[in-house]
Formats: C-alpha cells, structure tokens, sequence
C-alpha cells in the first residue's frame, strides 16, 4: 500500500478517480443500520452474484455505502454517474434490474421512487424532493464511497484539509483563527464556539506545558437520533481527518473516540478506517511525511445517557463510572487524564475537513447571522437531524441552518401521513422541548430555538402527530432520565423521582389542580441544584409542553380526559358498528380475550375484560377500532 | 441449562491481554466477558482485577454502573424492545407490553430456563422502521402488538409438555 504524503495525496486520488471511471456504472447500495435492517445486504451479494455469472464484473462495480438518508425507502441502491435511485429494492428484483438496465438499457420504473401512489417515476436522486432542500457538508460523502476503503474516501477528497494545512505551513494559532472565522458551534447539543473551545485548550497546554487530547463524542445518547452513528458508518475518515487538524491545532498526539458499543457497525468500521489510516502514514509517528506525531484510540460505551457529558465521559474513558463532576473546573483545562482536553462531536469534527480547505468565509456565508465579530453572532454552516416519527419521509436530513421547521417538515419530510394533522415536533432530545403547529415558521438556529423553550439539541427531530398525548411525552422523557440519572447529586435523583410521580398521576386522571404549579417549581429547583446538564435541562420537555400545550394538562387534570387518546387509563377501546367487517383479525390477538363476534358479523370488546393494551388497534387492517 | 457457568480461565486471560492489561480499558474488557457469559462471573472479575491492579469495588462499582453489565446471567436470545422516542411516539409501548404478557417477564427480566431476557433499549439506530425490536442480533421493524406472539414462536423451543399440550388440543 502506498504511504500518503503531501505531495502525493493528489496523484493517489487521481489514480482512484481512474480506477472508478473506468467502469460504466457503479451500483452503490445502501448498507446503513436501516436498510440493512431491511435486507440490503442479502439484495446486495445477489446482485454481486448475478453480475459475476454475467461476467459484467469489469463494467459494474457494486459498493456497499453508509446511510444514503432516505431511510423510509430502503434498501436504497443509486446508480453511478447518472444518479438513478432504485428503492425498496428485494433480491428478487436483481435479475429485471440488471436485464433491463444494465443490458437492455432502460432504467426500471416500478423501483423508482413515486411522490404518491399513480403519480410518475422520478428517475434522478437529485429530483427528489427529499433531496432538493438539502445541502451536505458533515454527510458530503453519504451513499457516495466504500467506507471500508480508503482509496475511495481520498478519491472523494478526504485529507485534503490536512494536506492543505502541511504544505502550506498553517500554524496553530493560524488553524484555530480559521475555525473562530468560519463561525462553527457545536454540533452535539450545547452550540460553544469550536475555536474558542480549541484556543482555551491550547492556551492551558502552553500555559501548563501538558500535551493536549482530543476527543470525539460519539456516545449519541438522545433516543431517537442517529445522525452520529450514521457519519462514522459512512464517512469515517471525515472524522479522523477532523480529529488530526484538531490535534495540529491544540498540539495533542493522542486522540480518542468514545462510541457506544450498541452501534457494532460504527466501531467495526472505524476500527477498519484507524488501521488503514495508520498503514497509509496517515495516522501515526510521521503524518504524510510531515514529522507529525498523531494516533487515534477507541473506548467503547456501555450503555448510559450519562457519559455523553464531558465529564462523564472522560471518567468512562478512564475505566471509572461515568459519574459528572463539578464544573467550575472545564474539561478543556483538566479533562482527560486531568489534562487540557478538546471534546466535540462527532459531526463537529466532520465538518472540520471541508472548512479547512474550502475556507472559513464559504462556511460563514450558510446559515444565518453574523458571525464575523465572533461566533455567537449567529449559527453557520449545516446542521444534520434525523427527522423521524410521524412523518413521511423518515431519514437523515442535512440542512442549512435557518431553514423553518416548515420547510423541513412539509418539504423535505412530505407531511404527516396517513391524513393525520401535525401536533408537535420534539427537538433536543430529553434535553429539548416540544414545539407546536404555531411556531412552524421558526428558523431552525441555535438561539432562536432556545429562545422558543426548545433547543437544537444534537439532532434528534421527531414529528408527533394529533395521536401523541403531550402530557405522555413529559413523562415518557422524564422516565427516560429517571433511568439515566447517575445519582450522584439529590436535586437530579430525587426531583426526577417526584416530577415523574406527579406526571404518572396526571395520565391517570388523578392529577390535583395544584400539580402544574408544584411541576414548575420542582422544574426551577432541579435547574438550580443539579449538577451536571442532565438534572439542570430534565424539566424543559415538561416546561415547553405546559407552555405549549397546558389546556392538554387541564383536560386530564379537570376533565380526567386524554385528549389524543393515549394515556391508558383514561381510554376505552371500541369497535364501529359502520366500518368492522368482521374478519376476526382481533380475536386471536387479544390475550385477554375480551372480543367476540361472528365470522362477517359485528364484534364487540367486553370493557370489563378489556386491558386497554391496544392489540386490537395495531391488528385491525380496517381502522374501525376506536378510542375513547 | 443451569445458571453455573464455568469460567475458562484461559479465554478471560486473552480478552485482559486484548485490551493490553490496561485499567482504562477494563469496560472493554468486561464487555467481551459480558458476551461470552452473559453475565460478569466473580471469577472473571477477580482476574481483570488482579491482572489490572484495580481492586474489586471499583470493578464492580463498573459493573453495576453500566447497563450493558450484569451480575445475573442473561438470556440466551436477548430480547430488546426500541423504546426511543420515535418508536415511542409509533407505539412501542404496546409492543413491550405484548412481550412482557407473552414472555411472562418484567423489562429487565430473564425468563427461568434462560431462554429468553427482555430489555427496553434506547434507540436502536434506524428509527425510520419504528417501532423496531432487536432479537439476539437481528432487528426487525414495523413490528406493532399483534406481531408479538407470532415473532416469539418462531425462537421458541417446544418443551415436551407443550407438546403434549399442543397434541391433546389436536386431539380434540
Ligand atoms: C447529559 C448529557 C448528555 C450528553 N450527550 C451527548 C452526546 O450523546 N453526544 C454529544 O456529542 N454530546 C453530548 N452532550 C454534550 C457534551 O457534553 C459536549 O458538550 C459536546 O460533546 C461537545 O461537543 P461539541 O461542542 O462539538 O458539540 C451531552 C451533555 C449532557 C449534559
Ligand atoms: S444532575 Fe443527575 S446525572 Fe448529573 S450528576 Fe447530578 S444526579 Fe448525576
Ligand atoms: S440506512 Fe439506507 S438510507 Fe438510511
Ligand atoms: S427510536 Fe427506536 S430505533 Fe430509534
């Protein structure tokens, strides 16, 4: 394998750009979580297998790729140059695609994507509207290269961010100017100032003369959220590309990414992308020939909300429980091994590459506000989410940042379906807030956000319709981070436990016309005398949903009422008379055995016997179960 | 099968040595023993922490840290039921009920013969196929409630008495 140096980083792309045109079409097949879920991979070696017997293997050039980010239609397979998109696609439908397509040439239609039911095939990826609104700079490369093979990565311009900073000499202080420039905030949740982050950590190792770390959080703990997991899946030389420019900036040699042992295919691949680094120079004792010292280790989670706060994180790190500490002391100064240590995300650390090389001011100009005075002027560049829930079209979307909730709903996500009307969308993840229909027209930003009760978050973006109940959802958040609580500090353990109690009583129409008032103050202590960010954001799901929705509160409070029909406790299931058709589909489910009816007849739940777990709405194939 | 489950002293030693004898990796390590066992054996412990010089509070200040640690040794097909937000919002608790009533286990729980452990888990990582259900390592979406007892019958063992049971009803 060839050592990558400064001078031939160009010519080893070009090479692999040659290798890649020399083929007709590349047949790159989503492998992400979501489309493997879903049989890619088996579709895949059918494909591999057909194109071998053919002997098309010299033109056709099947690539397993990261999430493509439109997860609702997978497996996802987009057809190299002409950027054709075939969706859900089965093994059975290799033999058609290759005759039709790369025989016959003439793309399939029935496996193109349809914005509806009857209308027309939409053959290009770019044409889709799922697609059109975006802009890509952490995901640049998504269903684009093999993550597996660093060629490929350097082909789509991998390092050239580095190469760029040694050739020409860029100094620290220089690279650290050019992050302040480009305005760049956290993309994990909180929005710092990645420059200032980085120029306090170099200061303190100077000033201390200790040898900086840089670290990645990928614990990606907001439930519901896969954006982090889907860049290391796809693209993982983004993110050591990044750590290495981080660690030229603040003088670290030792480099660490903390990933959560759920995710086996991130750690599997990033293990891959480190060796192939380190055998081609890229990692290591002499970086592209430059003389610099840099390696990169992995720690994988075990599995707590927790560790993803800084300094959780750096305990876990060192083998301890992740228990926060006190901050007044920041982990830029005394992190890991008590050291000046630079944590970001690990979509801030993929967005590093294409700054350096394309330049802060490109950066700048998306996005809104001023950032040239300095970074909390306004929010930069692209932020990613994973829109999902009640929406239509559920995936990974990357989008400039200002764009309105709108647009990113309506436009990008196609509306709610199932002709249900939207309630709320959650952002934040247990850390955010609940927004509702009226402020659609909010610019997606770090401060406008927070300012509307919710926050960015790191990118977890779930669209809830009029079936979700708000007061369910406090609560489901509230449990969530009773479970997660480290317990070290009482305002966090204990507040937790009280708020989720009286919430509890609520959804079950025993709610006291006082609990509202005694949620907010438990909300306001538990902000005050928490610790860490955990027990000091754990009440905003419960703070935006009052504020936004507090009739829904009173209904079931007043009224002993769920408005959506969610909370078990407070509905009745039934079935109309009008629309069974007595197919008994129900019957066999039902473990308590409460329906009855005759085959084409009529059935009906006996109420008594019924245990309100809603079996019987997710079997009938008829809508005709009703709540109550 | 029975709950004791010898330690190979041999395989605990190669999975210290994998991760270089070094205290900051013994979550790694005492992740690998986790998979072998499905629990944290004293044994085990006992040499990570000899090997490590970690003393055994600490080790198991760890082990009951951590969720993906157990001291009791787990089921065989582990069972994890998504209850992230977007599976919650999609129905997920009808569908960890259904388990729960099927299995005869609370979240958290291992059935007697070890067959079966139900756990809720955080987001399986492809939450556009909510609700979703990982069982052993195989994740399978837009699964809803009425699934549930279908799902679990295909990883069922028979036992003979369900057999008998089963062919009595035949016999009818
Ligand atoms: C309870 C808690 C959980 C957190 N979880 C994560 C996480 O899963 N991923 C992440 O990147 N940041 C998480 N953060 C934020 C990190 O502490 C930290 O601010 C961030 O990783 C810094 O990177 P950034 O500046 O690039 O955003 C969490 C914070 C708290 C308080
Ligand atoms: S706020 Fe909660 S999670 Fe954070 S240190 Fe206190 S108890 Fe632990
Ligand atoms: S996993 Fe294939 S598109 Fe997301
Ligand atoms: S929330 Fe269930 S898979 Fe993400």
């Amino acid at each position: 394998m060839p050592k990558v140096t400064i001078e031939n980083l160009s010519a080893i792309a070009a090479e692999a750009q040659e290798k890649h045109a020399a083929y007709k079409s590349i047949l790159l097949v989503c492998a992400g979580t979501g489309c493997v879920s879903s049989g890619s991979l088996s579709f895949r070696d059918v494909l591999q297998k057909e194109i071998d017997n053919r002997e098309l293997s010299s033109e056709l050039k099947v690539v397993a790729t990261g999430c493509n980010g439109f997860c609702a239609h997978g497996p996802i397979c987009v057809v190299q140059p002409e950027g054709i998109f075939y969706q859900h696609l089965k093994a059975r439908h290799v033999p058609e695609l290759i005759e039709q397509h790369f025989v016959q040439g003439k793309p399939v239609e029935h496996l193109m994507y349809r914005a509806a039911k009857g209308e027309r095939a939409i053959p290009l990826e770019k044409d889709i509207q799922f697609f059109a609104k975006q802009q890509t700079i952490a995901l640049r490369n998504r269903g684009r290269l093999d993550p597996e093979d660093i060629a490929d990565a350097i082909r789509r311009g991998a390092y050239q961010g580095l190469q760029k900073v040694l050739a020409e000499g860029i100094k620290a202080e220089a690279l650290i100017d050019l992050i302040l420039r480009s305005g760049i905030r956290g993309r994990g949740g909180g929005g710092f100032p990645t420059g200032i982050k980085w120029q306090t950590c170099r200061q303190a190792s100077l000033e201390r003369k200790e040898t900086a770390y840089v670290v990645c959080n990928g614990d990606e703990g907001d439930p519901g959220a896969f954006m982090d997991r889907s860049i290391v899946e796809a693209d993982p030389h983004a993110v050591i590309e990044g750590m290495i420019l981080g660690a030229l900036a603040v003088g670290a040699q030792e480099g660490l990414v903390y990933i959560r042992k759920e995710y086996p295919l991130a750690l599997q691949r990033l293990y891959k992308a480190i060796d192939q680094a380190r055998e081609w120079g890229l990692l290591g004792d002499d970086l592209m020939g430059s003389g610099m010292k840099f390696d990169i280790q992995v720690h994988q989670g075990a599995g707590a909300f927790v560790c993803g706060e800084s300094t959780a994180l750096m305990a876990s790190m060192e083998g301890r429980a992740g228990e926060p500490r006190a901050k007044y002391v920041h982990t830029v100064e005394y992190g890991f091994r008590n050291a000046p240590t630079v944590l970001n995300n690990v979509e801030t650390w993929a967005s590093i590459p294409p700054i350096v090389s394309k330049g802060a001011e490109w950066f700048a100009a998306i996005g809104v506000g001023d950032v040239s005075q300095s970074p909390w002027g306004g929010s930069s560049g692209t932020k990613v989410f994973s829109l999902v829930g009640n929406v239509c079209n559920t995936g990974l979307v990357e989008v400039p940042m200002g764009i309105s909730l709108r647009e990113i709903v309506y436009d990008i996500g196609g509306g709610i379906p199932n002709g249900r009307k939207l309630k709320a969308i959650q952002s934040g993840g247990p850390s955010g807030g609940c927004l509702p229909e009226s402020q659609l027209d909010l610019a997606v930003d770090f401060d406008t956000l927070q300012e509307a009760g919710s926050m960015m978050g790191s990118g977890g973006l779930i669209v809830m319709d009029d079936r979700t109940c708000m007061v369910d959802v406090a609560r489901y958040f509230i449990s969530f981070l009773m479970d997660e609580s480290c317990g070290k500090c009482t305002p966090c353990r204990e507040g937790l436990v009280a708020v989720h109690e009286v919430l509890t009583r609520i959804t079950e129409g025993k709610g006291r016309r006082e609990d509202l008032d005694l949620l907010e103050d438990l909300g306001a202590a538990m902000k005050e005398g928490s610790l860490c960010g955990l027990g000091q954001s754990a009440v905003n799901p419960v703070l935006s949903t009052l504020r936004y929705f507090r009739e829904e509160y009173e209904a079931h409070i007043n009224d002993g009422r769920c408005p959506a029909g969610a909370c078990k406790a407070l509905i009745r299931y039934t079935i109309d008379t009008e629309t069974c058709n007595g197919c008994g589909a129900c019957v066999k489910p039902c473990p308590t055995a409460a329906i009855t009816g005759k085959l084409k007849q009529v059935h009906i739940i006996d109420q008594e016997a019924c245990i309100q777990c809603g079996t019987c709405l997710d079997a009938c194939n008829f809508d005709a179960v009703r709540v109550e | 099968m029975t709950s004791k489950i010898v330690v190979d002293r041999k395989e605990v030693c190669d999975i210290i040595d994998r991760w270089g004898k070094n205290p900051e990796y013994v979550i790694e390590m005492m992740q690998d023993i986790q998979e072998s066992y499905r629990h944290l054996p004293r044994a085990a412990m006992q040499q990570i922490a000899s090997a490590t010089h970690t003393d055994m509070a600490r080790l198991y200040h760890v082990a009951t840290f951590y969720k993906a640690f157990s001291l009791q040794p787990r089921g065989e097909i582990p069972i994890q039921v998504c209850t992230g937000t977007a599976c919650h919002v999609q129905g997920a608790q009808r569908v960890m009920d259904a388990f729960s009533r099927e299995l005869d286990l609370r979240p958290g729980d291992t059935t007697e013969d070890l067959q079966f452990s139900l756990d809720g888990v955080r987001c399986l990582g492809c939450c556009s196929l909510a609700p979703v259900v990982a069982v052993g390592k195989k994740l399978q979406g837009g699964l809803d409630s009425a699934k549930v007892g279908k799902l679990l019958d295909r990883y069922r063992k028979k036992t003979p008495q369900e057999k008998e049971t089963r062919d009595a009803q035949g016999n009818d």
